[in-house]
Parts: structure tokens; C-alpha cells; sequence
């Protein structure tokens, strides 16, 4: 096949089905001074798609507050950097691979895992923890079925064989993703605080490598292909392969040669592969590259500059090395059997040049490719004024209260994390199943606290409020295990861009996120944005996911989210701390009613969820309660069956007089959780709430009954059998994805 | 006495049984690469879990061919100690140093939890600190953990007192609920679950620890019988 020449490329619009408008071919050709040939105009159409670019979201992002004395390394390098004390820091990262996993379940989840992974030791960081947010359709569909069970065997897959466990995240399913599922990965990883590397390509004449495995011709376009509107129509062809394998070894090889000292730059070849990683090293240093193409390891003969540059073969990295002792990382990489190839060289002209045969076959300015990619301000339509009114309670206390154990976003997740190994590296200290995941810093009685977090349906009814919750969620999560919040990054999976009402979704929800992470004081440090989420022209509901991190010092005070067996069936008091709220705003007692989100967002105030936050500190810290569990989507209703459930205990709730019973017990209002504590610690958890200022009541008790009992104004409102909630809760979603085997084989 | 814990490429939890070692015994423990081939100098031997060279083609179907299992093969004619753990049992009956195998789980997916183990066997250098028909709490991790052998061989491990371990409420489908087996000389353990991953109280349990303490005792009180006797 001949390529199209500069000429057909104008005259036949060929630059519109590399990615690039009418008006963007028009910048380039303005930028080049002349017009591109077919490599350059596909690496531009990479460079400057939405994956790439963040061209629709960018004027937004620059609205998240990113800097703190926390912060090490803010947004802008592979991953996130933040000191957790003691010369210590964590590195951690979350992106979407929504797009390939819609297509190819298996694969295109376990390149995400293999994707972040490769973010965060690309920062000298050693990875500790993955953590994943999934969304789905309903599990009564079968293709969602297959979607589910694949996603998660193959995060397990790459995950599991790499060493890292798998410690956390969420599931939720909702029809919004029926067509258009959410696959974002996290990765956490643990370095000296003075020892970040960066992806920096500096000193002129220095060296440049590609390690690791050889390129192909997969995944060539993953990058636009994820900008494209319809899953329905993308091709399995732009799906890249994983081999953990070849990660793992990478990731090995990779961390001995930043220890080593001879690693000028280093940066993965994610999404557009050579060509993101050799545009934006050059870019952060100021300067430019040379890349002789006959050098790069191929999988196959014939493979032209345009293949290689676009190719999206996983598990290769992009290395500058210190001139003179490249020696160094030839026998660390000969020890780990992989391959190194010596592809080019640092430059000052800033120009990102490709020779091929001989011959200069691309030439383009490094700072139009990256710095200088079009930013657009999107219109933003006018914001959706939340519903008012009543919300019809036509299901019954224990029909709600067994339906949203057994709605599969708040089911036991047991079978799919059971799939994942969560122990590996023996240090997870609390794994998947906590409100948030403690994993031990080797060596030190000091914990990394993780968690992942985001409510899709309070963002699609009021954006700003929704924006807030996802962050005051996922915080709120670390301080419920006693950790202190240091951070979070994010993954924002949107519609598409193009469409007014979605820009005000994504700017609203970023304006809410930038709120809470103000008052919570939580900057965002890394993240990634996924637009044109979108099946059959129906956009997804808003899903900002929000991964945060924290830090506990000494692992003996951590909170877990239930109390021993032993020691609940001896009696524990079960206090609420937080507000009172009846209201049924947002609730998923709602959205079984009337079969889709509905009213506002839940309440939430950030100065009142601060001080939650420090005062679920201060109890671990004095160690005054023996567990603490958030309460959030089911209300404490959910929270409080959570916690007997995984405790094997029943207990009292005692609703206030004033409030109406049925929407006290499953309103989703924030800023809240239930604590257990033994009866002579009581009067020193109510001192320290009322020191910091948050409402604190004794909520009932867990003790020595098999049933679950509601009391208002003294009187046995409501009784029923914890054995009924937790066959609910525990078969769901086993269940759910056995009569979908059943039919199948019918 | 020292260690040697085998890295393969691939192996993903050797640091996690050095430190168990280290941790449970103050024993001096090294990282020994795949292409060692004298083993000669350490007293007992761990291969480890994790995925030797991917396992793509099956489970320790290509470390068995390694150098040092060669040597791990000369070392187990010496009668030193080798513990296999996961990965590292299924690397121990590929080169039949233990018979059996070790098949795909029987629902088919990787299973990582708590499990509860039931001791067959107190008598051997690996599980003397225990005691016979003891329960205890040790995480499993695999997705081809189903031990399989003919009945003979079952029948024979049995009689011989060589199952050491069985599962409570089997998690993959194992022949007789086997969890782990002896060698013929009884200086081999394969194992499927991860003792290295219950030693501390915040792992969820400590049962793991008798595990590497009895082979600790073992060997120093026969380097004391041989010191006694030299």
C-alpha cells in the first residue's frame, strides 16, 4: 500500500480520518510551514486528540488546586508524587481504559493495569497497590455479564502475575453504562522522597533507548480510536495485547536502572505510543529528539515510520541515558533477557525529527506537538436546576432495606475480589472490603491508605454537589480507617464534549471537585479525562472517579470497617457521628422507585465533612473505638447491615422522634459515619466529637441477637433477621451471574 | 543456617519469603538467581510463588528445566531442606520431585483468600511445631492449585503419612482435599497455600510461623548433632 502523498492528504481529506479537523490541518500546516506528510499528519492526529491533548477539558483542569506542602510532585509527569513523612513519598496515578475494555474485556483491562503500572516506576517509584473502579450495565444483560466477568479476570490476570496486589476500588452498575462501561485503574507506588525521576529528556548528544518489548503493528490509532464516539463501531484491531510477563521483568529491569544512577529520563510508551513518549520528554525539557526508525526492534519486516511511530505494542519504555555508560543498562537489561535498542539522541533545536532509510522522513517542532496542541473552550449550556418535591416512598423498610443489600453497587464484592490477589508483597494490612485499603510501608510501622470513589448518579442530578461528594467520599474513606488524607488524582469519564450540556457537566463537576479538595485540603496530583463515553448518541451519566491517599502512622490504631465477632457479641455501643438527615435526595432508594436518579444531590457541607474527617483521626489516634464505617449509598441503613453482616452480630437502631423512619434510614446525606465502641469508651468519643465540633449520638447497639431492630419513640418500629440482609447482601451478585450461566447453557 | 530463596524471572513473592524467614527465624536468607547452579552452601531451599517465566504454558513447565532446579534437585539427593510454596510446588511436580499435579482450579478462576488448614502430618521437619490434626489459618492465592494423582499415588501419600496439609473446605477442587504433600525422603514440602503471608497479627493470622521455625529447629539441631559429633 502506497501511502497518501502531502498533496492527497489536503486535496482528499485523508488528515480527517487520522483525527485532525478541517481547521486543525490548517494550524498544522500554519505551524510546519508547509504541508505534512503521512507520518506527521498521524502524529499529529494523536498528539492532538482528546486522549492526548485534554483539548476540551484543559481550560477547566486548571481549576483543580494541585500545589500543598504535601505535594512533591504535582500534575504534569507520569504520576502524582506526595511525602508521607519519615523521607518517605508515594506515587500513585489513576487512568481510564474505558474504550478498548468496551471492545475486548480481558485485554483492554489488563493494559490499563499494565499501563498505570508502567506510570508509576517510570517515577523511580516501587509499585505497591492497584486499586479499580468499575462500572457496568445491569447484570440481567448477558453481554454485560461478559463484559464484567472478563474486566475483572483480566485485571486479575495482569495484576496477579506482575506481583502487585490488588487491594481496592469500587463496582457500580447502573444502565447508564450498558453500552459504555468505566475501566480505570489505579496504581500506588512507594520511593524516597528526594529520589523522583522525571520524564526529562536533557543533555544534547545523550542517548536514547527503547526497551522492552518489540513494536507492532497493534494498536496503531488506540489513542484517537479513544476519542471516537461509538464502541459499538470501534475495531478490536486498535486493542493492544498485555503480557504481565515481559511487565514484570520491565518494571524489574527499570527500577535497577534508576537505582543505578545512569537514567537521564525515562517515560512510558503509553497511548500513541513512541510518539506521546518522545514528543512530550522533548517537550518538558525544552529541547528536541533525532529518531533513527531502522533501529527500532520490530515485530515484523516491512513495518513503515508511520506504523512505528503509532504502534501501541505494550511493555516498552522510552529511556535517555546518561552519555558514556550505557554499559550500565546493557547488563541489567541482558540479566532480565530483554531487549535494548539504541533508536536516537538528544538535540537542541527543538524539533522532533525522524530519520528513516537515510532520510529525514518527519520533521516537526516539538512545542506545536505538545505545548501548542489547540485548546478549545467548549460551549458550556446552562446548568440543570435539580428537581424539587417529594420523592414517593412506595417501597416498603424491608423491601428497600433488601433491595439495595442485594443492588449489586452495594452487594458483597467478595467475587470479584477474590479473583485478584490482595496479599501479595505481604504487606496489605486491610485489603478490598475496608472502607479504604492499609498497605504496610516495608520496614516501617507507618500505612499507606488508599481509595477509590465516585457516585455517578448525585453528579448527573446536580454536578457541583456531585463533584464535591466524589472527592468527600473517597477522603472520607481514608479518615474512617484513622489515616490522615493527603491527596487524590482522578479519572473524569464524561460524554462527549461536543454537546453543551455535557461541557457544563464536566465543568461544574470539576468546579464541585475543586471545592472539596480545597476545604479537605486533598490537591489533585495526577489524573487523566475520558470524554466521548457515549453509546447510540446517549452519553453516560457524569462519572468522575476520585482515587485518594493518605497516610497512617502507626499501623496499631487503624479502624477497621467492622469489630471482631468476639468482641461484638460482647456488646458494643454503635454511635452515629455527623447529622441527622430523613431527605431521600439522590438516594438509591430513589432510583428503585422511580427507576432512574432522582431529586438532588444528597446534603453536604465541606467544612462539616472537614471536621468529620479530624475527628475520626483523633478516635484512632486515642484509639477510643474498636470500627468505623462511612455511611454513603443505602444510608445507614446499608452502613449499619455492613457492618453486622461482616461482624456476624445483630444489634438496635434508634431512629430520633422527629425524623420520618423510612427516609432516616436511607437517606444518603454526608459527612457522616457509625463507629462501635465498647460502652466505657462512649463518654470520650462524645468529648472528642463535641471538641471538634460534630454531632454525635448513640445510635443503638451490636450485641448478643441474630435480628436487626428499628426503634423510634421507644417503640419496635421494624424488626428483621440478620440472616435475611445477609443472604441478600452475600448472593447477589453470585447470583446475578449464575442464572445469567444458567440461561446461557438453557 | 541460611537460606536460599530461588528467584525465576517471574517469581513474585521471593522478597515476601525472605522476610518471612528473616522475620520468623533471624536466619540469614539470600535471593539466589535462576541461572545459580550450586546451591551446595545452604541448608534449606524456597521456591517461591509468583509466575516462573509467565507460565503461559503451564505452571512451572519451564522452570523445571532451570539451573537451579538442577541444583535443587542435587540438593534434595543431599537431603536438605526444599520448601516449595505455591508456583514453587507446581515447579517441585513438574520436575517430579513430588508426584502429582497440579490443574487448573475447578471453577475455573484464581482465588485469593484466608482458608483453613488442617495438619496430617506433625512429624516432619516442616511441620513439627504443629500439632496433628491442628487448625490453622493460611492465605491461598492461585489459579492452578488443584492437586491431582492417581489413586495409587494418593493412597501410598497417604499411608506413608505424607499429605502434611489438607484443606478444611477445599477451595479448588483437590484430590482428598490436598493442600500439601512430603517427598519420598521427606525433605520436600509443596504447598499451595502462602505460610509467608501469615506471620503477623495484621496479616490475619500467625499460623505461618511454625512453618519456617520447624525447619529452623531441624536443621540447627542436626548442624548441633553434627558439630556434637565432629
Amino acid at each position: 500500500m502506497r501511502e497518501p502523498t502531502p498533496e492527497q492528504i489536503r486535496d482528499e481529506r485523508v488528515y480527517r480520518s487520522l483525527g485532525l479537523t478541517d481547521a486543525e490541518y490548517d494550524l498544522v500546516v500554519e505551524k510546519l510551514g508547509r504541508l505534512p506528510n503521512y507520518v506527521e499528519a498521524g502524529i499529529f492526529g494523536v498528539l492532538w486528540s482528546e486522549h492526548c491533548s485534554y483539548k476540551s477539558s484543559k481550560v477547566h483542569l486548571r481549576r483543580f488546586p494541585t500545589s500543598g506542602s504535601q505535594v512533591l510532585q504535582g500534575p504534569g509527569e507520569n504520576a502524582g508524587v506526595v511525602d508521607i513523612g519519615d523521607g518517605m513519598a508515594v506515587a500513585f496515578k489513576m487512568e481510564s481504559h474505558n474504550h478498548p475494555s468496551a471492545v475486548e474485556p480481558y485485554q483492554g483491562a489488563a493494559t490499563g493495569v499494565g499501563g498505570i503500572l508502567r506510570d508509576i516506576f517510570t517515577m523511580g517509584a516501587r509499585p505497591v497497590a492497584f486499586l479499580d473502579s468499575l462500572r457496568f450495565g445491569p447484570l440481567d444483560d448477558a453481554r454485560t455479564r461478559y463484559l464484567f466477568s472478563e474486566v475483572v479476570a483480566g485485571i486479575g490476570g495482569y495484576g496477579n502475575c506482575v506481583g502487585i496486589p490488588t487491594v481496592g476500588g469500587e463496582v457500580q452498575f447502573s444502565p447508564t453504562y450498558r453500552g459504555n462501561p468505566l475501566v480505570n485503574a489505579m496504581c500506588v507506588g512507594i520511593l524516597p522522597a528526594d529520589g523522583i525521576v522525571r520524564g526529562t529528556a536533557t543533555g544534547v548528544g545523550n542517548p536514547v533507548f527503547v526497551v522492552g518489548a518489540r513494536t507492532g503493528r497493534d494498536g496503531i490509532h488506540g489513542a484517537t480510536f479513544a476519542s471516537a464516539e461509538d464502541p459499538e463501531e470501534k475495531e478490536r484491531s486498535a486493542v493492544q495485547v498485555g503480557d504481565p510477563f515481559l511487565g514484570k521483568l520491565l518494571m524489574e529491569a527499570c527500577l535497577e536502572l534508576i537505582a543505578s544512577g545512569v537514567v537521564v529520563g525515562i517515560q512510558d510508551m503509553g497511548a500513541a505510543g513512541l510518539t506521546s513518549s518522545s514528543a512530550e520528554m522533548a517537550s518538558r525539557a525544552g529541547g528536541g529528539l533525532e529518531l533513527v526508525l531502522d533501529r527500532v526492534p520490530v515485530r515484523e519486516e516491512g513495518m513503515t515510520p508511520y506504523e512505528m511511530m503509532l504502534s501501541e505494542s505494550q511493555e516498552r519504555m522510552l529511556v535517555v541515558l546518561e552519555r558514556g555508560r550505557e554499559q550500565v543498562a546493557f547488563d541489567i537489561f541482558r540479566r532480565y533477557g530483554l531487549e535494548v535498542a539504541d533508536v536516537g539522541r538528544v538535540t537542541d533545536d527543538g524539533r522532533l525529527r525522524l530519520i528513516w532509510h537515510g532520510e529525514v522522513v518527519g520533521d516537526m517542532p516539538v512545542a506545536a506537538l505538545v505545548d501548542e496542541a489547540p485548546v478549545y473552550e467548549r460551549p458550556i449550556g446552562t446548568p440543570r436546576v435539580p428537581e424539587k418535591g417529594d420523592i414517593p416512598t412506595t417501597l416498603s423498610v424491608r423491601e428497600a432495606w433488601l433491595a439495595i443489600l442485594a443492588h449489586p453497587s452495594v452487594a458483597d464484592k467478595r467475587w470479584v475480589y477474590r479473583q485478584y490477589d490482595t496479599m501479595v508483597r505481604a504487606q496489605t494490612v486491610m485489603g478490598p472490603g475496608s472502607d479504604a485499603a492499609l498497605v504496610k510501608v516495608p520496614g516501617m510501622d507507618k500505612a499507606i491508605a488508599m481509595a477509590t470513589d465516585g457516585n455517578s448518579r448525585y453528579v448527573a442530578l446536580n454536578p457541583r454537589r456531585g463533584g464535591q461528594i466524589a472527592v468527600a467520599e473517597a477522603v472520607r474513606n481514608l479518615a474512617t480507617t484513622g489515616a490522615k488524607p493527603l491527596a487524590i488524582t482522578n479519572c473524569l469519564n464524561f460524554g462527549n464534549p461536543e454537546k453543551p450540556e455535557v461541557m457544563r457537566q464536566l465543568s461544574d463537576a470539576i468546579d464541585g471537585m475543586a471545592d472539596a479538595c480545597k476545604a479537605l485540603d486533598t490537591p489533585v496530583v495526577s489524573g487523566n479525562v475520558s470524554l466521548y463515553n457515549e453509546s447510540r448518541g446517549l452519553d453516560i451519566q457524569p462519572t468522575p472517579v476520585v482515587g485518594a491517599v493518605g497516610v497512617i502512622d502507626g499501623i496499631a490504631k487503624r479502624l477497621p470497617s467492622a469489630p471482631a465477632r468476639e468482641v461484638a457479641a460482647a456488646g458494643l455501643e454503635l454511635w452515629l457521628l455527623g447529622r441527622e438527615d430523613d431527605r431521600l435526595d439522590g438516594t438509591l432508594y430513589g432510583e428503585l422507585v422511580c427507576g432512574q436518579p432522582v431529586g438532588d444531590a444528597p446534603y453536604i457541607d465541606l467544612a462539616e465533612e472537614r471536621r468529620l474527617h479530624e475527628l475520626l483521626q483523633a478516635i484512632a489516634g486515642a484509639q477510643v473505638a474498636v470500627a468505623a464505617h462511612d455511611v454513603t449509598e443505602g444510608g445507614i441503613a446499608a452502613a449499619a447491615a455492613e457492618m453486622m453482616i461482616q461482624c456476624d452480630v445483630g444489634g438496635e437502631l434508634h431512629a430520633p422522634v422527629e425524623m420520618a423512619l423510612l427516609g432516616w434510614l436511607f437517606s444518603e446525606a454526608q459527612g457522616r459515619a457509625l463507629v462501635a465502641v465498647a460502652q466505657d469508651c462512649a463518654a470520650e468519643l462524645a468529648r472528642l466529637a463535641d471538641t471538634h465540633a460534630v454531632p454525635a449520638r448513640k445510635l443503638g447497639w451490636l450485641g448478643a441477637t441474630d435480628d436487626v431492630i428499628v426503634r423510634q419513640a421507644g417503640d419496635t418500629a421494624f424488626t428483621i433477621s440478620l440472616a435475611a440482609l445477609r443472604d441478600a447482601f452475600e448472593r447477589a451478585i453470585p447470583m446475578a451471574l449464575q442464572s445469567g450461566a444458567a440461561e446461557a447453557s438453557a | 543456617m541460611k537460606w536460599a530463596v530461588v528467584v525465576f524471572p517471574g517469581s513474585n513473592c521471593d522478597e515476601d519469603a525472605a522476610q518471612a524467614v528473616r522475620e520468623t527465624t533471624g536466619d540469614t536468607v539470600d535471593l539466589v538467581w535462576h541461572d545459580a547452579t550450586d546451591l551446595s552452601q545452604y541448608d534449606a531451599i524456597i521456591l517461591p510463588g509468583g509466575f516462573s517465566y509467565g507460565d503461559y504454558l503451564r505452571s512451572g513447565a519451564i522452570a523445571r528445566f532451570s539451573p537451579a532446579v538442577e541444583a535443587v534437585r542435587r540438593e534434595v539427593a543431599e537431603g536438605k531442606l526444599v520448601l516449595g510454596i505455591c508456583n514453587g510446588f507446581q515447579v517441585l511436580t513438574e520436575s517430579h520431585l513430588l508426584p502429582g499435579a497440579l490443574l487448573r482450579n475447578n471453577h475455573l478462576q484464581f482465588r485469593c483468600e484466608m482458608v483453613e488448614l488442617i495438619v496430617d502430618n506433625n512429624t516432619s521437619p516442616f511441620t513439627r511445631a504443629y500439632q496433628l490434626g491442628e487448625r490453622i489459618q493460611i492465605p491461598i492465592a492461585h489459579g492452578e492449585g488443584r492437586f491431582h494423582a492417581d489413586p495409587e499415588t494418593v493412597a501410598d501419600l497417604r499411608n506413608e503419612g505424607r499429605i502434611a496439609f489438607r484443606y478444611a473446605h477445599s477451595p479448588n477442587g483437590s484430590v482428598a482435599d490436598i493442600a500439601g504433600i512430603l517427598g519420598q525422603g521427606g525433605n520436600v514440602l509443596g504447598l499451595m497455600p502462602h505460610p509467608e503471608r501469615a506471620i503477623f497479627d495484621w496479616m490475619g493470622s500467625v499460623d505461618g510461623r511454625r512453618l519456617f521455625q520447624s525447619m529452623h529447629q531441624y536443621v540447627e539441631e542436626g548442624l548441633a548433632h553434627a558439630r556434637a559429633n565432629a
